[in-house]
């Protein structure tokens, strides 16, 4: 090999090595602009709420003034909302995710729910406000109520939980199934005995993603006719009087934290957008916490159980 | 045998009495039959529930949508120019809200496209495992911010921050909307797209390595490629996610509808109008209410027409290894 030629194989080289290493700073770019942009985000909001958070804001109504206007309703409502949701999905999509891993056959019913689910997510989550609206609004007379919204969100986040069950099933390994079969056990005492204790710790996760989600949605519930304006609480779900316990709250109209951000981020004035700041800092806090959560379930899961 | 002992045979590792078990005609052990065939078919109901899901959405937004095409022929509404339900002269054209669509997807996805693949390159290819395991989880929290946060930060942050370099730029506009959903979108664009990367078997990377590539080499001519089908689910995902943006582009973009491809105007897009028309009071069966099940259907139509092209895409890239 001449002297010239190994000159420009070194050269062809460093060329690629530089190309190597600048495409790693690129990459690096990316990801802090990512990063960096959500620290922007925080900070933005934090700079504007922070100081108008106060018990009193967390416990007055709404109001034409923006200095008394507070987030009770709001967050009383996101609450129940949120109640309702957890009831609706939590057994079914855990149930969904159980008869998926442990009980389907391999035909076509089976193929059709599971294509079904992976496309869910990709449906706008204003599209599930568009069909509650007119089934649970219209056709099932629920009105535009607690109860409805929380089905709705309910059903917009199913297919997280489902996903999320199934993957903490899979993980599994089949050795405990078998050795309980062994034993003599029916295919539901294997499922409540093992597959559902075994994987509540990855189930869990999915159910705090998913309320994590439902908690910041405001199209479909907008969609479904949730007031901006609302200056009274729920009925309480306990009285003195009997016969004690009351449902009327699932009845009654709403508005939840996020639609109140949105109504007071849509004013023009400064007052109000504090208020709209104020509100998403809670707003903010509540996902990331939940979210850190669910992160947190998944490692110590993880660490602890091995198979 | 009484209710104790059947109650007995449920836990699994008791210790039973020796009854036989072994004839089906055993009413324990019918008992179990049955209770097992109840509680599979509840939860195939449950699994069935999502499935119900699709259908009710498809059925409502069709049988919704169908009385408007009674006032307004199929062709005016897929060709009309101007798009005024709730004027008194109204005027049922979907073109400017279609467009309004069309450039904030447009926009989100110059950003988040090429930033989400870098960026999952660099986590797949160049990132040590243990950095990956904090910088992942911490990517994908942008996903988790409530878009009405979102919103708040395009409308009083990112749009005042752009107005410093484009003077011109009005308050509401397509520019800001488009660029903070593209940055809401890189987390679903990146995470899928690094979950295909690592799918690719190792032993293309070695050959790539053993031949004297790059790592920037092995990434984009042996990785990107073998994972390609994956890819373009993560796009596919991502545009799903773009066109079906709501709060972003309602708080941050204006709600006028405008036939236009200047990203620095106001513009409507089909989600936004369905949030506008949905802050009113809307009599059930009036021709508002019909519009918003008609926008709606659109919006699922557009987002069904992508998800096929990328099944389609997916299938022509797929490679088996």
């Amino acid at each position: 090999m001449s002297r010239s030629e190994m000159v420009r194989i070194e050269r062809h080289l460093n060329r690629r090595k530089v190309a190597d290493f600048l495409f790693a700073m690129v990459g690096l770019l990316c990801l802090l602009f990512a990063l960096l942009t959500l620290l922007a985000l925080m900070y933005d909001l934090a700079r504007t709420g922070v100081p108008r958070l106060s018990l009193d804001f967390l416990a007055s109504f709404p109001s034409r003034f923006a200095d008394r206007s507070g987030i009770l309703s709001a967050w009383v409502g996101t609450l129940c909302v949120m109640a309702v949701t957890a009831v609706a999905v939590i057994p079914v999509g855990v149930a969904a995710g159980v008869y998926l891993e442990e009980y389907a056959p391999k035909n076509a019913l089976t193929a059709i729910i599971e294509l079904n689910i992976i496309n869910l997510a990709a449906i706008p989550s204003i599209t599930f406000g568009l069909m509650a609206l007119g089934l649970f609004v219209y056709e099932f007379g629920f009105g535009q109520s607690i109860l409805t919204a929380g089905l709705t969100l309910g059903l917009l986040v199913l297919p997280i939980v489902i996903v999320t069950t199934r993957e903490a099933i899979r993980a599994i390994p089949n050795t405990i199934r078998e050795a309980a079969y062994a034993v003599g056990a029916s295919k539901w005492q294997v499922v409540q005995h093992h597959i559902v204790p075994y994987s509540a710790g990855g189930i869990l996760t999915g159910i705090i993603i998913s309320l994590s989600r439902a908690i910041g949605e405001t199209a479909p519930l907008i969609t479904i006719g949730a007031l901006t304006f609302i200056a009274f609480l729920p009925t309480p779900p306990v009285s003195g009087d009997a016969p004690y316990v009351s449902f009327q709250w699932l009845m009654d109209p709403f508005t939840v934290m996020p639609i109140q951000m949105f109504n007071w981020v849509s004013r023009p004035q400064p007052e109000f957008h504090v208020n709209a700041a104020a509100t998403g800092v809670i707003l903010l806090a509540m996902t990331l916490v939940m979210n850190g959560a669910a992160i947190y379930i998944r490692y110590r899961f993880r660490k602890r159980v091995k198979w | 045998m009484g209710i104790d002992q059947e109650l007995k045979m449920t836990r699994p590792l008791s210790v039973q009495k020796t009854v036989s078990f072994t004839s089906a005609k055993h009413p324990a052990r019918r008992l179990r039959r049955l209770r097992e065939a109840v509680i599979e078919s509840l939860l195939l109901l449950a699994a069935g529930s999502s499935v119900f899901v699709t259908l009710a959405i498809v059925f409502i937004l069709v049988s919704e949508s169908l009385p408007f095409f009674k006032h307004v022929p199929i062709l005016e509404f897929l060709t009309g120019r101007e798009w005024t339900p709730m004027f008194s002269d109204p005027k049922f054209g979907i073109l400017p809200l279609v467009a309004g669509t069309f450039l904030t997807t447009g926009i989100a996805l110059l950003l988040a496209i090429p930033m989400g693949t870098i960026a999952a390159v660099f986590l797949s290819e160049y990132m040590p495992a243990r950095a990956r395991e904090v910088v992942k989880p911490a990517l994908e929290l942008l996903a988790a911010v409530p878009t009405v946060v979102y919103g708040f930060f395009a409308l009083l942050f990112v749009t005042p921050l752009l107005q410093k370099a484009l003077p011109d730029l009005a308050g509401f506009n397509v520019l800001s909307a488009g660029l903070v959903i593209g940055v809401m979108i890189i987390p679903y664009v990146s995470s899928l797209s690094e979950d295909a990367m690592r799918a690719v078997p190792s032993h293309l990377r070695e050959a790539s390595y053993a031949v004297g590539a790059t790592r920037f080499q092995t990434s984009f001519r042996v990785v990107i490629p073998a994972g390609f089908s994956g890819l373009t689910s993560a796009y596919v995902l991502g545009i799903s996610r773009a066109v079906g943006e709501t709060m972003v582009v309602a708080i941050a973009a204006g709600m006028q509808p405008n036939l236009t491809i200047n990203p620095t105007e106001p513009a409507a897009t089909i989600t936004a109008f369905i949030v506008q028309v949905s802050l009113g009071d809307l009599p059930h069966g009036s021709i508002g209410y019909q519009s918003i099940y008609v926008a709606g259907l659109t919006l699922l139509s557009l987002t069904l027409a992508f998800n096929l092209i990328g099944f389609a895409l997916r299938r022509k890239f797929r490679e088996a290894y």
